[in-house]
Order: structure tokens, then C-alpha cells, then sequence
């Protein structure tokens, strides 16, 4: 038992991958993947002589993020170099903002079962990401790649307001999800889009003065976050109930021995030295630029689960699920303009859907099949010539491989036979092969009535409708 | 203002700017270094309090590019100095924590 | 007729008149950098296969009349601090000793465009960090005046060529003075331009709020041709401003009448060796009898600009600096244990004296604590000093000063006291701090028989004054036949 009660601290340093299609301060592409060192140029490789210029599109989507959060905006904002020798930073130096960041003192809302919450963003600034170290384990040296060196990055600093990882979990996923409304950045956890640095440290309930907190990396799930979260608690409660301290220090968080070692950086001060890049000249931003980003932003999440309920009429419940993610609310709203019923479609997406996303580890961004299909396969069920049972097959199909609903079915005979006189003669040879319990049915038992119509469709292969096959069994017995 | 540079400053700096400093060029790095920060120290003469830093010489603000992509694959190039590479990388000594 | 005492403009005339080919005016050029070379050591590469193929084509195109500039055909040398693309690029570094650009700077690209050959690339400073050309790791260039003394720095070896007619003109860059000192060592025209007018792409940084790329030549003409060369807009350089009139050639007239020019009196003071001044003062007078309205005034913080310098500059080499780690080109240690050894052990062996010197003072000053006491601090001078001038601008057209406080000084005498070597350049920094172009024209010779330059300087973007300036003082020096070098 714990004699005393702690609570946990925890602010983010989350970095989001801005979805431009050039790097920040160079024409190289942006796109993940490629061969080594294909994507990039004497700017990006710190060749010397070479020389950075700014992104427009980065300052747009930085300020879109910022108004979105709520956010000051530094009208005059400069970029800083942070200087430190790693091979992953072909200049030694990052260019980054560190005296004049262009967003800060925003905030977002969170809600968990406590109810809402507002988590204060301390600032939001543009930077660059550095290249990649390759190595293996059983060789002496390490490659450098910098293909990913120059994408520009936003990073968001959280003031430390979470308590738990539900909090978290729900401040990463309302960030995400405005991101993904914006455009600005897929925040991709997997493919490194989106990183988070949990800050944390853990201090007595009642305590006003925060304890000692430690920042770990490598979280490349919410999964993993939620568990570094309780591993790096738990560690730093037994250290204070052992009369020890906690050090203030970076840590890898090793998800599969769900624990966090401590990073040795040889010899790192952590004296980046920043000071204004002379390189890069500062950003004015002027009224007029804010409003036009302001009046560029799209429609979000809020808004969006607003107008679904009121224009499809769906209740608060899907509204809220479909909405949650761009890419669902995006492909319902594409198969509602194809005719699909938006209840109907919002079913599929609801129920089907979901549940192979869940199946499959899967996120909705990974979705594969396209808004015509889906409403394809709507009319298909609607029109009745495939049963409930047959669309849920086909969907699955869909799902995995994007396959025309309505092809699928022809190409296997799925379509419900609905010619009478077929389903006649199964009908008379299947109350004939049961006699004993179309008996019963007559003696009043109602309940076999659905193994009657069970055995009709086995026969049938499931290509039946039916509502015909019971009118049929009923009229017949 | 720093009125001594010590040996633990020279060390602190060598290691910040990846330099070297050998126990015989330590004396007189810090003999030199101590002779410029004295001579600099003259700028405390001025009151600049209300002056603000000058960042940039000119007025100039908003020099962007677009967002376009200029340049195709130039691996060959931008390895062609690289003092050791490997599969089109540059190779570096073990990096691991 | 010898070749390489014409002009770059007059050379060009021949090459354009048909009288020699651009070959010829190769061929002069490397045979006189064959003859010389051992001597002055002004070069650290002689392309000469480069040159001829590249001459030939020239020739070639000027044939069929696809180019007739200004410079057309003429031989130029680029401080190795300049990219050029195939050929290499040292910055006068171990750490850069085999580093071959896979890109042209800007300003090179300009030569080219101009029809002019590249015959090296010119000796220097370490980095540009010195004011003597003794501390290249490919050895002393030796002033062709007196190869007993330096040909100043950093720009030393580019104004080293031109001085022993290895070239007619040459490409130099200036932080702190590294053009126009060296010129007024050797006797040669050398020109800062106004910051953001020559693009700073494939520059090698040393400080990058205060480098400019500028032309060295014989004369007043040959700079404003060369500086119409490289001079543009470049939107690879988010410093370069685009300028409304590019026409220098247009600026060289023989008229100083009505011209206001201010004398900065503490630049006059006892610092400045008599000989020097003498010198300088008659200028002063042939341009007022020519009806120049001069005038003694107080410019103020001349003791400011040194420590403002070398804090700004040496802050941001550090930064600069910190890409030469031996992973993408140049040296790299062979003693690589761990990645930080590496970086050590390459730099450590890689970077001169003067070059660590200046990289550890500027890695001081921005460390920690220190920022706001040095760095910024500096940057509150560097806006005082920019106000004084801007307030000497709204008096004078131009400023008259001393380039050095002597002519140049003996090999070897300079590098032992590193504070006393950085106040020779305080006579020149403090244009580079407020961004202003400044020009060094000889106008005399000392009784050890050296050159001495006098320092013209304009307001921002003023080039054409000051470039008029210049040539009309020129053009009395010829005439009266004093101060001629
Ligand atoms: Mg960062
Ligand atoms: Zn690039």
C-alpha cells in the first residue's frame, strides 16, 4: 500500500510534420520513403556556400494551427539557429525559433469522463527536422540519410496541465484531429509525422511546487504513450518512497520491456548557443495576411458535427464519431453526394467500418475503398438484390481490396434469386423434408418458423431474399 | 561581464565548439581569450539601454519561396565529397546511445 | 605588346575588336602566373586546362556574336573562398583541402554568363579570418610590391594577382575589410559593395550579416565593370535586394564639383602613421581644388567598432563553422573512435590557430549566461554606429578615411599578438557592421616603397557616387601625376 498520494504531472512537446510538398528552406521534395539521400540538394546537405529561403506555405499553416488553438500570433517573428554537433544535422545547427516563437499562449479543449478541460499551449514554432541515422547492430559505424532533413516541423509545447494519460491520449487526439481538419500535417505516428516528448514528473496531492520531471522519447503510439506514462509514474513514485531523487534527464522509453532508460548523450551540455540566423531575414505578418488566413481556414470538427446533425439529421452519437476523423467525415459526405441515405451511410461507417479498422489495427486514414463503391453497394442492398448478410461479406471484401460491390456480385452469383418459381420448388421440397417441424408450427410453436426459413436459405446459399422466402413459407405451409 | 577566463571555461567552450585544446595550447588559448573579453569589455562604456539590437542591417521582411518542388534527385552530387559513404549514405562512427 | 598590364576593360576592347583572341589573353595570363607564382604565391589553383577550353569557347561565341560585354574574354581570379563548380574550393582550410563544389556561386555564374575565364582560385586568410594572408594553409602569399611584406588579408591573394599582373581583375569578398585593405596594400582597386547587392550564395560564411563578394581590378573602371558582372538579384539568397539600376559603367564620370565629403577627424588621429596621412590629405586637397566641398567632422565610436566586430563576426563563424565536421566533405581525422572524437579530432586538425581562436571566442560569447552581456550587446553597438553614420549620410555624399594606419607590414610581424592584428582593421570594419560600400583607391607610394590606398565610403546603395568619387580622383591623379602608384 502507498502510504502517500501522488499525482502526476505531464506537459507535451509534440512535433507535427507539415504536409508541404518542398522542404522548409529548400526545393527538395518532402515525400516519405525514397532511396537515401535522394530528396536533397547543398541546402539541405549544409554544403557550404548554400543558403536557406522560407517556405511561405510553412508560415500559413503555422499561423492556420495557431488560430485554430487559439493562439497569439507574433506579428514579427525570427528564426534562431540551435546549435549542437549531431550527424543527423547536416549544419550542426538547427533552424529553429527560440526568442520570437510565431505562435503561443493558445490553448485546447479537452473532454474526459471529469469532464472538459482547457490545456494551455505555451508556443507553437516552425523548425526543421534532421536526417536519419541507420545502424546495425553488428557494425561499428552508422549511415546518414537526409532525405527527411529540411521537412519543416511545427512543434507544439504544452504547458504542463495533464494529469493522466486519459488526458493525454484525448490532447493528442483533438490536436491530431486539427491538423488533419486543417490540412497542415496527416500526423502519422507511425511513419513519424507526429512525435511526442512526454514531459513528467510526479509530486504529493496537495503540493503546490512541481517535482523534478524527466522527458522521454521514442512514443511511437498512443498505446506506448499510455504505458511510458504509468512505467515512468511508477518509477518515479518508488524512487521518492525510497527517499531518493528523481533526475531530471532524457529517457527512451523501450516499449517492449515497457520501461525507459535514462539517454546518454556524451559529453551534451545542452548549451544550443541560439542566436537569430543571420541567413534568414524576420517575418512581418501583417493584419491583412492573419485575416486572410483566418477566413481561409475550413470547417471543423465542432462545426461539421453540428451541421451533420442538423442537414443529415444524424443523431449526436455518429455526428460525433464520423466527425472525429477528417478522412471518415470526408468519404461520408463524398458517398451522401453519390445518393447513398446518410443514415445509411453513416451505418456502415458506424458499425462495418469500425469494426475492421479495430480489426485490422487500422486507421481511418488507411481506409481503401473509395465513396463510389460504398454507395454502390448501398443501392445494391437497398434495392434488395443481395441480403444483409451477403453486404456484410461484400463489404468486408471492400474493405480489404476495394473491389466493385456490384461487379464482386455478379462475378460470384451473390444476387438473391427472386424468380418464385425457383424458390417455390426449395420451399416445397424443404417443408417436405421437415414435416415434423412444419407440425409444430402448425401446433403453435412460432419459433421454428425461423429454422424453416434458415434451412431455405442454406439451401439457397444465402441468394435469397428473406422477407420472400417467410411469405413464401407462410403462404406454402 | 566574465572577469577571468579559467581553464574550465576554455574546456566548457572547446567541448560546446568541438575543439581540441591540448594541455599546451590550453595556457595561451586562455591568455588570448583573456586579452580580447578585456579589450571588449570597453563596449560597457556605452549605454545602450535603449537601444535596440540590430538584428539586420536593412529593413527587409518576408523573403519566401513557394511551395514548389525545384530540385530532383542529386545523391551522386551531394555524396561526391563525402569522406566515407556506404550505400549511398554518409558514414559516420557508431551513433548509438 | 604585353598583355597583362592592359586593363580588364581594355583587354576586353582587343578581344572584341578582333586584335587578339581570347586564348592570347589566356596564354599572357598563365605565363606570367608561371613566372611569378613562385614568388607571390597568390594562387592555391591554376586551372589552365579549365581556362583554355573554357577561352576557347569564349571565342567561339563572341565569333558568332552571341557575347560582347563589357568584360568579355577577360581572365579573372576567384578567392577560394567562392564556390566553383569542378573546381576546388578551399577556403585556404585543411579542412577543405579537397572539397570540389558541385555548384557555382551566384557570382561565378554571373562570370560565366559574362563571357569571362576562370584562371584559379586565389589565396586568403584561413576562412577570411585574418588581414595578411599568412595564416593559409597552402602557405604566405607575398605582396608583389615588396615580397618582403604581406599583401594584406584576407583577400591577399586576389590582390596579390592583380598587383603582379597575373589577371586583370579578380573576385575578392570582404567581412571586415578583406577587400580594401589588401588593395591598398598591393595598389590595387578594390571595392565592398553595399551589403545584398552581390549574391552571398556559394560564398563560404564567415560572418554572414557582414560578408559581400567584390571585385578587385587595376583601376576605378575595371571595378564598376566587374561589379555590373556580379552584381543581381538573387532569390536563392534571402538577403539580396534587388537594385533599381545595375548600369555602374554609367557612373564614371570625371565631375566631383559640389560633391559634399566628410572627413571623420578620429581617423586621423595619432594611430595613423604620417607617412600614411600625408599621403591621404593630399587627395583631400586635389579633390577640393577640383570643387569638392570638404569638411572635418566627428563620426564618434571609432573605439567601439573593434570589440563590436569581433563579437558579431566571431559569434557567427563559430555557427558557420560547425558544418566542417568531417562527415559530408573535406577532412576528416583517422583516428574515429566515437562520432564526437571524430568531430573533435577532424576539427582539431583540420582549423588553423587563428580560425579555433575565433571559433572558441564566438562559442563564448553566445554560451549560456553570456548572450545578452556580449552578443547582444554588440548588436546595440553595431545600431550606434549604424546611426552615426546614417547621421555623417544625411551631411556628406561620401566619407573620406585611411584604409590601414600603415602600408603594408613585413612577413611574419603580425600574427603573434592576436588584439593588435584585429585593430588593424579598425579603420574598416565598421563599414562592413553598418552594411555601407566602401572603395580603395592607391594614391601613393610610402619610402619603403609601398602603396598606400585611400578608403572612399557611400551611403547604402550609393555605389554610383562613390564609384564617381573614385574615378574622378582617378582621373586627377593621372593628370596631375600625384599620388600615382
Ligand atoms: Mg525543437
Ligand atoms: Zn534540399
Amino acid at each position: 500500500m502507498m502510504a502517500r498520494e501522488y499525482e502526476t504531472v505531464i506537459g507535451l512537446e509534440v512535433h507535427v510534420e507539415l504536409a508541404t510538398k518542398s522542404k522548409i528552406f529548400c526545393g527538395c521534395s518532402t515525400e516519405f520513403g525514397g532511396a537515401p539521400n535522394t530528396h536533397t540538394c547543398p541546402v539541405c546537405t549544409g554544403m557550404p556556400g548554400s543558403l536557406p529561403v522560407l517556405n511561405k506555405q510553412v508560415v500559413e499553416y503555422a499561423m492556420a494551427m495557431g488560430f485554430s488553438t487559439h493562439c497569439q500570433i507574433n506579428q514579427n517573428c525570427k528564426f534562431d539557429r540551435k546549435n549542437y554537433f549531431y550527424p543527423d544535422n547536416p549544419q550542426n545547427y538547427q533552424i529553429s525559433q527560440f526568442y520570437l516563437p510565431i505562435c503561443y499562449d493558445g490553448w485546447i479543449e479537452i473532454e474526459t469522463k471529469e469532464g472538459r478541460k482547457k490545456i494551455r499551449i505555451h508556443e507553437m514554432h516552425m523548425e526543421e527536422d534532421s536526417g536519419k541515422l541507420l545502424h546495425n547492430e553488428w557494425e561499428d559505424f552508422s549511415l546518414v540519410d537526409y532525405n527527411r532533413s529540411g521537412v519543416p516541423l511545427m512543434e507544439i509545447v504544452s504547458e504542463p496541465d495533464m494529469r493522466s494519460s486519459e488526458e493525454v491520449i484525448n490532447y493528442l487526439d483533438r490536436l491530431r484531429m486539427l491538423a488533419q481538419y486543417l490540412g497542415v500535417s496527416d500526423c502519422k505516428l507511425q511513419e513519424g509525422s507526429m512525435r511526442v516528448d512526454v514531459n513528467l514528473s510526479v509530486r504529493e496531492k496537495k503540493r503546490k511546487i512541481f517535482g523534478t520531471r524527466t522527458e522521454m522519447k521514442n512514443l511511437n503510439s498512443f498505446k506506448a504513450i499510455a504505458r511510458a506514462i504509468a512505467g515512468e509514474r511508477e518509477r518515479q513514485i518508488d524512487l521518492l518512497e525510497r527517499g531518493r531523487q528523481v533526475v531530471q534527464e532524457t529517457r527512451r522509453w523501450d516499449d517492449m520491456k515497457e520501461y525507459s532508460y535514462a539517454m546518454r548523450f556524451k559529453e551534451d551540455t545542452k548549451d544550443y548557443r541560439y542566436f537569430p540566423d543571420p541567413d534568414l531575414p524576420s517575418v512581418m505578418i501583417s493584419d491583412e495576411w492573419m485575416e486572410s488566413i483566418r477566413a481561409s481556414l475550413p470547417e471543423l470538427q465542432p462545426e461539421k458535427q453540428a451541421r451533420y446533425e442538423r442537414d443529415f439529421r444524424l443523431p449526436t452519437y455518429d455526428a460525433a464519431i464520423i466527425t472525429a476523423s477528417k478522412h471518415l467525415a470526408d468519404l461520408f459526405e463524398q458517398t451522401v453526394a453519390l445518393g447513398g441515405n446518410p443514415k445509411k451511410v453513416s451505418n456502415w461507417l458506424m458499425v462495418e467500418t469500425l469494426r475492421l479498422l479495430k480489426k485490422h489495427g487500422e486507421e481511418p486514414e488507411q481506409i481503401r475503398f473509395s465513396p463510389e463503391h460504398l454507395a454502390k453497394l448501398i443501392t445494391v442492398a437497398e434495392q434488395g438484390s443481395v441480403n444483409n448478410r451477403i453486404a456484410k461479406e461484400v463489404f468486408e471484401k471492400m474493405y480489404e481490396e476495394d473491389v466493385d460491390p456490384e461487379v464482386y456480385v455478379k462475378e460470384h452469383e451473390l444476387t438473391s434469386v427472386h424468380d418464385a418459381s425457383v424458390l417455390k420448388e426449395v420451399v416445397k421440397q424443404v417443408l417436405e423434408n421437415n414435416f415434423k417441424v412444419v407440425e409444430e408450427y402448425r401446433n403453435g410453436k412460432a419459433k421454428v418458423f425461423c429454422f424453416l426459413v434458415g434451412q431455405v436459405m442454406k439451401e439457397m446459399q444465402g441468394k435469397a431474399n428473406p422477407t420472400m422466402v417467410g411469405e413464401l413459407l407462410r403462404k406454402m405451409i | 561581464m566574465v572577469n577571468k577566463i579559467t581553464d574550465e571555461i576554455i574546456d566548457y567552450v572547446g567541448n560546446l565548439a568541438k575543439l581540441k585544446i591540448s594541455d599546451d595550447e590550453k595556457e595561451q588559448t586562455r591568455k588570448d581569450m583573456q586579452t580580447i573579453m578585456d579589450y571588449i569589455d570597453i563596449l560597457n562604456e556605452l549605454d545602450t539601454r535603449k537601444v535596440e539590437p540590430m538584428f539586420y542591417i536593412f529593413p527587409v521582411h518576408n523573403v519566401f519561396r513557394e511551395d514548389v518542388i525545384t530540385n530532383g534527385d542529386d545523391k551522386a552530387h551531394m555524396l561526391a565529397n563525402a569522406p566515407k559513404q556506404k550505400d549511398g549514405q554518409y558514414q559516420v562512427p557508431k551513433t548509438v546511445e | 605588346m604585353d598583355l597583362m598590364t592592359l586593363t580588364a576593360v581594355q583587354l576586353s576592347s582587343k578581344i572584341k575588336a578582333g586584335e587578339i583572341k581570347v586564348m592570347d589573353a589566356v596564354d599572357a595570363a598563365l605565363a606570367v602566373i608561371k613566372e611569378r607564382e613562385k614568388e607571390i604565391n597568390a594562387f592555391i589553383t591554376v586551372d589552365e586546362t579549365g581556362a583554355m577550353h573554357r577561352a576557347r569557347e569564349v571565342q567561339r561565341l563572341i565569333d558568332i556574336g552571341e557575347l560582347s560585354s563589357p568584360l568579355v574574354g577577360v581572365p579573372i581570379a576567384v578567392k577560394d573562398n567562392i564556390c566553383t563548380k569542378g573546381l576546388k574550393t578551399t577556403c585556404a582550410s585543411k579542412i577543405l583541402y579537397d572539397f570540389v563544389p558541385t555548384y557555382n556561386a551566384e557570382a561565378v555564374a554571373n562570370l560565366e554568363k559574362a563571357g569571362m575565364i576562370i584562371i584559379g582560385k586565389t589565396n586568403m586568410d584561413e576562412f577570411a579570418m585574418g588581414n595578411t594572408t599568412e595564416t593559409s594553409y597552402f602557405g604566405v602569399t607575398r605582396n608583389p610590391r615588396n615580397v618582403g611584406h604581406v599583401p594584406g588579408g584576407s583577400s591577399g591573394g586576389s590582390c596579390a594577382a592583380v598587383a603582379a599582373n597575373e589577371v586583370p581583375c579578380a573576385l575578392g569578398s570582404d567581412t571586415g575589410g578583406s577587400i580594401r585593405q589588401p588593395s591598398s596594400f598591393c595598389g590595387v582597386t578594390g571595392m565592398k559593395p553595399t551589403y545584398g547587392t552581390v549574391s552571398r550564395y556559394g560564398l563560404i560564411a564567415y560572418a554572414s550579416s557582414l560578408d559581400q563578394i567584390g571585385p578587385v581590378g587595376k583601376d576605378v573602371t575595371d571595378c564598376a565593370a566587374l561589379l555590373q558582372v556580379i552584381a543581381s538579384y538573387d532569390s536563392k539568397d534571402s538577403t539580396s535586394v534587388r537594385l533599381k539600376d545595375y548600369d555602374f559603367m554609367s557612373a564614371l564620370k570625371n565631375n566631383c564639383a559640389g560633391m559634399k565629403i566628410g572627413i571623420p577627424c578620429e581617423y586621423f588621429g595619432e594611430r595613423l602613421n604620417p607617412e600614411v596621412k600625408e599621403k591621404i590629405w593630399v587627395v583631400v586637397e586635389l579633390l577640393r581644388e577640383n570643387g569638392a566641398k570638404v569638411e572635418e567632422f566627428d563620426l564618434g565610436m571609432l573605439e567601439y567598432v573593434i570589440p563590436a566586430y569581433y563579437v558579431i563576426a566571431s559569434a557567427e563563424a563559430s555557427s558557420n563553422l560547425q558544418r566542417f565536421d568531417g562527415v559530408k566533405y573535406g577532412y576528416r581525422t583517422k583516428d574515429d573512435m566515437g562520432v564526437h572524437d571524430m568531430y573533435k579530432s577532424s576539427r582539431s586538425e583540420g582549423f588553423g590557430s587563428e580560425v579555433k581562436r575565433r571559433i572558441m571566442l564566438g562559442s563564448f560569447v553566445l554560451s549560456s549566461g553570456y548572450y545578452d552581456a556580449y552578443y547582444l550587446k554588440a548588436l546595440r553597438t553595431k545600431a550606434l554606429i549604424k546611426k552615426a553614420f546614417d547621421i555623417a549620410f544625411a551631411k556628406y555624399d561620401l566619407i573620406l578615411s585611411p584604409v590601414a594606419a600603415t602600408t603594408a607590414p613585413k612577413l611574419g610581424e603580425s600574427l603573434s599578438d592576436p588584439l593588435q592584428m584585429y585593430l588593424g582593421d579598425i579603420y574598416t570594419v565598421s563599414v562592413n557592421l553598418s552594411g555601407l560600400p566602401g572603395i580603395t583607391i592607391p594614391c601613393g607610394i610610402d619610402s619603403a616603397k609601398l602603396p598606400v590606398g585611400i578608403q572612399m565610403i557611400g551611403n547604402c546603395f550609393s555605389e554610383k557616387t562613390l564609384l564617381q568619387a573614385a574615378y574622378t580622383y582617378e582621373c586627377i591623379r593621372n593628370v596631375e601625376g600625384k599620388g600615382r602608384t
